[in-house]
């Protein structure tokens, strides 16, 4: 057995990187919450998030503006309201046209949307194959508590990911548009026949849940300092799962499963000989098992539709 | 004085489309038309996280295929067909496929990425089309089998580790290392080299881990490395995941020397990489392009091709075996089974890498390794460089005073 303050490190490892799924898997638990679909485009909405971000932050520094206090969340800004449109644009074009399909089509259509979206960062981005460089904005260095190094950067980052799931969690129990989705969420039909606007309801959750992809996709950025077109494919599959561990429809069930992902992950390449091999195997078969026995999810509230 | 001008343009219009006439008549243009086509094809990672050096391998073949299209005493034209490997092997059993499909392709020059190169070796063989391997150094894909088809004008990855032990215990002294490594058939044979090479070094590895190709997340590998104090990280595997083992040993605080291999030696890892990559080493078969015996005409000829991107580590080895394939398709026409045979046998082969002999098994003997550090931004030949110098030291050799 490795030592507490290995322990403890790893379990900060875990937790960083937990909150990134976390925010992916809101978006996720969201959907699914208001119009039972899965979003199959939303892991690349998360790398869209990143590049809008660090285009944002680049096009910033082109004018001038390089200190983070500024220009970091101007990027967010910018990233957020992209990636939003985005997520609303997807759902218009690929989830309401196919709402009297099968479910099966609507999963078809997001993955084709995903395929379309990395494909264009490829593509379309100068250099677009290659691993970007993201802007070291936050403050490097850090300090050590018993045996553990904590970077500066990481209390920001955690700070800035549960600031995040604490807005959500605000806009859905405080306000009339989250009413409105906790409405939706419940009965589509009852919450119409109350006067909730059911377009514009689908709208805002879909923007809510791509907003918190971009914010994951910037903090991915600022946490590894490098982003990759490929990143969404894992991002989606991780944060799909984690939704599904913590419980479809709900949104800290969500916040749960993403951060049992992180640490599961990491304990797994951490504590097992040769872990490091099969750190997804572990999780994934984890979650699997879980699911078998708690098809509901952790704090499951709507049942889990197989896809 | 306006219409004077203009008539006499009119008139030089003329004498200058007769010329054209005449040359088209009796001039070179009908022998070089008469020419039979010939086609090559091109397999390299044109996306993807090692695609800068598959197109700098695409545009040094594309260089080499040019440059013999320009020499009247060439027998046929040579046509290129470009194929992306994404240096997937799917893809690129896809790819060969599409190759060896196409008659009218006499032969390849395949593969970067070791996976790809592997994988397809049994359907080049399969076609009997001749496919000269560029960039990709794991050793079965030369020593695996006795196709006459596979030859390889790089060197195997056996020499680089050896080098690459000795270097770090020898020269620089590093005792202990923690190994890490990319689960492909690159990643793990590199591990085994670099294992069995570092113990006869005298060197101790501390720890091996193995990781997914493309994983993003390498913190917690790094913290169960850095418990047991290693001097050296050293990872086996490609440029994109070689910067976030790098830049994530910083965040750590990992206090050790990077050591890398020819994966990550690409201007894609100084860049992505930035200020962590300083101090980087990597090992790669022959002699940096501009010591090469020919660089230096290779080099000035890429730039007045004006290509986008550099021609990176590999750029000479594609140019050389376009080169040996293009001879070998002059000397017995463009026949796929003479072609094989004759490639098989290349001995002595004057080329800008230096002299190209192939043992029994297609594999070029390249005696020379080349040791790279990363310094200010760019790989520089240790030779070179100010840390050889004492100008500068490495970052473990700096972490094993503190």
């Amino acid at each position: 057995m490795p030592p507490l303050e290995l322990l403890l490190q790893q379990a900060l490892n875990g937790v960083m990187l937990g909150v990134m799924y976390a925010l992916i898997a809101v978006g996720f638990t969201l959907f699914f919450g208001v119009l039972d679909v899965i979003h199959f485009a939303h892991g690349d909405v998360f790398m869209l998030g990143a590049f809008a971000g660090l285009s944002a932050l680049l096009g910033l520094a082109a004018v001038g503006l390089t200190g983070g206090l500024l220009a970091l969340p101007l990027a967010f800004a910018v990233s957020m309201l992209a990636t939003g449109l985005v997520g609303v644009a997807a759902e218009r074009v690929c989830v309401k046209p196919l709402a009297r399909s099968s479910p099966l089509m609507t999963l078809l259509a997001t993955l084709s949307l995903g395929l379309v979206l990395r494909e264009a960062v490829l593509i379309f981005y100068p250099r677009g194959a290659d691993p970007k460089p993201f802007p070291r904005l936050l403050p490097q260095g850090g300090f050590e508590v018993g045996g553990v190094v904590v970077r500066w950067e990481n209390l920001v980052i955690l700070g800035i990911g549960f600031a995040a799931m604490v807005a959500v969690d605000l806009v859905i129990n405080r306000t009339r548009m989250g009413a409105a989705i906790r409405a939706v969420a419940q009965d589509p039909e009852a919450a119409q026949m109350m006067g909730v606007n059911l377009d514009r309801t689908v709208d805002a959750t879909f923007f809510l849940g791509s907003a918190l992809a971009a914010v994951a996709g910037i903090l991915s950025g600022l946490y590894y300092s490098e982003i990759h077109f490929i990143m969404g494919i894992t991002g989606g599959v991780i944060g799909f799962s984690a939704a599904a561990l913590g419980g479809f429809g709900n949104v800290y069930g969500a916040i749960v499963g993403g951060l049992l992902f992180g640490l599961l992950q990491t304990m797994a390449a951490a504590l097992i000989p040769r872990g490091s091999e099969f750190r997804d195997v572990v999780a994934f078969a984890v979650v699997m098992l879980f699911l078998v026995v708690r098809p509901r999810g952790i704090l499951g509230e709507k049942s889990v539709e197989r896809v | 004085m306006d219409e004077h001008q203009s008539r006499l343009s009119r008139r030089e219009i003329l004498q200058g489309a007769t010329a054209l006439g005449v040359a088209a008549t009796l001039g070179p243009g009908p022998a070089w038309a008469q020419k039979k086509t010939v086609k090559l094809a091109f397999i390299g990672p044109l996306t993807g996280g090692t695609a800068s050096n598959g197109l700098g391998g695409r545009n040094s073949f594309l260089l080499a295929v040019k440059e013999r299209n320009a020499d009247p005493k060439s027998k046929y034209r040579y046509e290129t067909e470009v194929l992306d490997d994404e240096c997937k092997p799917t893809v690129a059993v896809q790819a060969a496929l599409k190759a060896t499909s196409d008659p009218a392709v006499v032969a390849g020059i395949t593969h970067y990425c070791s996976v790809t190169a592997i994988a397809t070796v049994d359907t080049y063989h399969k076609a009997g089309m001749p496919a000269m391997v560029w960039g990709a150094v794991l050793p079965e894909i030369t020593y695996s089998h006795q196709y006459v088809e596979i030859s390889r004008v790089n060197g195997t990855m056996i020499n680089q580790n050896n080098v690459a032990a000795d270097f770090a215990v020898k020269t620089l002294g590093f005792k202990t290392f923690a190994l890490l490594h990319d689960t492909t058939d690159y990643g793990r044979a590199h591990a085994k080299w670099f294992s069995e090479f570092l113990g006869k070094a005298g060197g101790k590895i501390l720890s091996t881990q193995g990781t997914a190709k493309d994983q993003k997340d390498y913190t917690a590998e790094l913290t169960r490395a850095k418990a047991d104090r290693p001097e050296v990280i050293w990872y086996g595997g490609l440029t994109p995941d070689g910067v976030r083992v790098k830049v994530q040993m910083d965040k750590l605080g990992v206090r050790a020397q990077f050591q890398g291999t020819s994966g990550i030696k690409s201007d894609t890892f100084n860049e992505t990489a930035g200020p962590s990559a300083e101090g980087t080493l990597c090992f790669v078969e022959g002699a940096p392009t501009e010591k090469l015996p020919g660089g230096r005409r290779f080099l000035d000829a890429y730039a007045k091709a004006a290509f986008k991107e550099p021609s990176e580590a590999y750029g000479p080895f594609a140019y050389v075996a376009a080169n040996l394939v293009i001879d070998a398709i002059e000397a017995v026409g463009p026949d796929r089974a003479k072609v094989a045979a004759r490639l098989k046998r290349t001995k002595n082969a004057n080329t800008i890498i230096g002299p190209v002999e192939f043992d029994d098994h297609g594999q070029n003997t390249v005696p020379l390794i080349s040791k790279y550090v990363s310094q200010d931004g760019k790989w520089v030949l240790w030779e070179d460089s100010e840390y050889a110098a004492g100008k500068r030291t490495l970052p473990g050799l700096k972490f094993k005073k503190m």
